[in-house]
Order: structure tokens, then C-alpha cells, then sequence
């Protein structure tokens, strides 16, 4: 027999300590996947970020460095310029990369290091126990804003992707989703893309994947899917918002 | 024939599997429970089983393998 589907070696036989549902466990696959196949083998380095998947270090079967709080892509900054001819990604959620870590990670894209970063947006604070992040949208109901977000009061949440298209340094930018198997593609041809453009020295490259929380929404892991095809795609639109190559 | 392995150690009982596949060919076995405290996915009808791997894609666990002749 042949084997259609398994497991990639990028990934290491450590469990998943994440809930039930939870997409990060896709996105690791898809990150892995895409190691594997850009053929770097042991000439990549990946930086962890804090939140629900600081512990993606153990997960990943690469070099991985854990940086401070928001601080990955200043760390990866560094490894780059050390090692200029490995494959180097940040893996950073909503909390990390869009609230404490905005200030990195806005300067590692206007200085356009050549870094690629996965940012994985679920719209809460995972970990510390489902407060309101600035991705939360208006009206979501969190530990912290128990009558729904208020606008007048927290502002609108904030669209990374588009915010960091804007900035000159950055080469390829693209909004992505694991909600259906179509979606689960084209996440992982745009994570691959964006590793190429690494490997090539383009410039900064940002890859943001819509993902769920179920225990922190309160939602069944398959409602929760629901809930993201029909509240946070409508806020935050799937596609490329920068590509260079493309012109 | 095509045959998917559920690795009922791995799952966490989430569905995203069940959801996932056109053919029905998985389902959550509440008769059964694995060390984690979760009833696991397993397959409950191999032979309707395309290899599609949409299961297999969307399992956040990595938890199915998925074999061809």
C-alpha cells in the first residue's frame, strides 16, 4: 500500500497540548509541510512567540528560538543577519504579533528584513483566558468585554494585513483561513510561497491565517468554524493584499 | 481500496474530521474513551472511503493517516 496522507517529519511525535478544535495544530502542519519541502533541512531556524503557542518550539523539528513577548521578529531579525542563508519564520498569534508586539513587527517590515512570519489571528487572548485583543471584533463577547465590544470605547479591531501592506518594506502579504479543505490549500501554497521569497532574499513576507478558539468563544469546535465563516471573514477579507513579484 | 487509521491516542474528539468528509466514513464513538477523556474518531465505514485525505488535512491533531493500493 501507499501512503496518501501522514504525519511529516518537521513535526515532532510531541502532542499537541492545544484544545480540542483548535487550528493552530493545522497551521503547524502546514508551516512543517512547508519546511520539509523547501529543502532547507537543518538551515532553518524558527522563533516562538508567547501566547497559546509558545510552545511551539517542541513541536517543530528545527532550530527554534523562544523570544520575549511580541519580540520574535526582532530575534529573527538578528538570526537573519547572522545567517544570512537560513530559512528563518516567526510563528506569532493575535496577542503577541497585533497588540504587545505591534511595534516589532511594524519596524521589522519597514526595514524589510527578509524574515517570513505566520501569524495566526483568533480574534482573542487564548492562553490568559479569552480577554479581548485588539483583533477582537465589535460586538464579541469576551472575558473582558462581557456586553460585546464596544467601538466608542476600544475602537474598531485592527487589520494587520492591511496595515502592513502600506509599509514599503514589505514584499508579499497574504490573508488566509483553515476553515475547509480549499482554504486548508491555499494556506499552505501561500506559507510556501512566502518561505521562496525568503529563500530568495525578496523582503518581508507575512502570511496571517484566520483561526479559531473554540473554548474561549464558548463554541463547539465545528460552530466555531461557522462562526468564523460568517463573523470574521466579512471583517477581516481573505486574499493577497501585497505581492511584488505579481506586478 | 483505501484505508484510514485514526490514532485514537492522538485525537481529541473535536469532529473537524466527521465535518470534513464528503462520505460519512468517520464518526465520534461515544461508546469509547481515550486517555485524554475524549471519544475519539474512528471509522466506521472503510469501504466508502475515497482517499480524498480531507479528514486527514483537517485534523488538527495530525491524527489520520490515509493508505492507497
Amino acid at each position: 500500500m501507499s501512503v496518501v496522507f501522514e504525519k511529516t517529519p518537521y513535526l515532532t511525535d510531541k502532542q499537541f497540548h492545544y484544545c480540542p478544535g483548535c487550528n493552530h495544530g493545522i497551521i503547524h502542519r502546514l508551516v512543517a509541510e512547508c519546511l520539509e519541502e523547501s529543502g532547507m533541512g537543518g538551515n532553518i531556524v524558527g522563533v516562538a512567540p508567547v501566547g497559546c503557542s509558545v510552545f511551539a518550539y517542541d513541536y517543530f523539528n528545527v532550530d527554534m528560538v523562544e523570544a520575549a513577548h511580541g519580540r520574535a521578529p526582532a530575534v529573527a531579525t538578528g538570526i537573519k543577519r547572522a545567517k544570512p542563508d537560513s530559512l528563518v519564520f516567526t510563528y506569532q498569534g493575535d496577542g503577541d504579533l497585533a497588540s504587545i508586539g505591534t511595534a516589532e513587527i511594524v519596524h521589522a517590515a519597514h526595514r524589510g528584513e527578509k524574515i517570513c512570519t505566520i501569524f495566526v489571528n483568533n480574534a482573542i487572548y487564548g492562553m490568559t483566558g479569552g480577554q479581548m485583543a485588539p483583533t477582537s471584533l465589535v460586538g464579541q463577547k469576551t472575558t473582558t468585554s462581557p456586553k460585546g465590544r464596544d467601538e466608542a470605547w476600544c475602537g474598531a479591531p485592527i487589520k494587520m494585513s492591511e496595515m502592513l501592506a502600506q509599509v514599503p518594506g514589505s514584499y508579499y502579504i497574504e490573508r488566509c483561513a483553515v476553515n475547509n479543505n480549499a482554504n486548508i490549500i491555499k494556506t499552505k501554497k501561500a506559507i510556501k510561497k512566502a518561505m521562496q521569497y525568503q529563500m530568495e532574499g525578496k523582503g518581508f513576507c507575512m502570511i496571517e491565517v484566520l483561526s479559531t478558539c473554540p473554548t474561549n468563544w464558548g463554541l463547539s469546535p465545528v460552530e466555531a468554524l461557522k462562526w468564523l465563516e460568517e463573523n470574521m471573514i466579512p471583517y477581516y477579507p481573505l486574499g493577497v493584499y501585497k505581492d511584488k513579484e505579481a506586478k | 481500496m483505501v484505508k484510514v487509521t485514526v490514532n485514537e491516542v492522538l485525537c481529541k474528539g473535536c469532529g473537524l474530521c466527521v465535518r470534513a468528509c464528503p462520505k460519512q466514513v468517520l464518526a465520534l464513538s461515544k461508546a469509547k474513551l481515550n486517555a485524554k477523556g475524549y471519544h475519539p474518531a474512528s471509522v466506521v465505514d472503510q469501504e466508502a472511503c475515497i482517499g480524498c485525505a480531507s479528514c486527514a488535512r483537517t485534523c488538527p491533531d495530525v491524527a489520520i493517516r490515509i493508505e492507497k493500493d
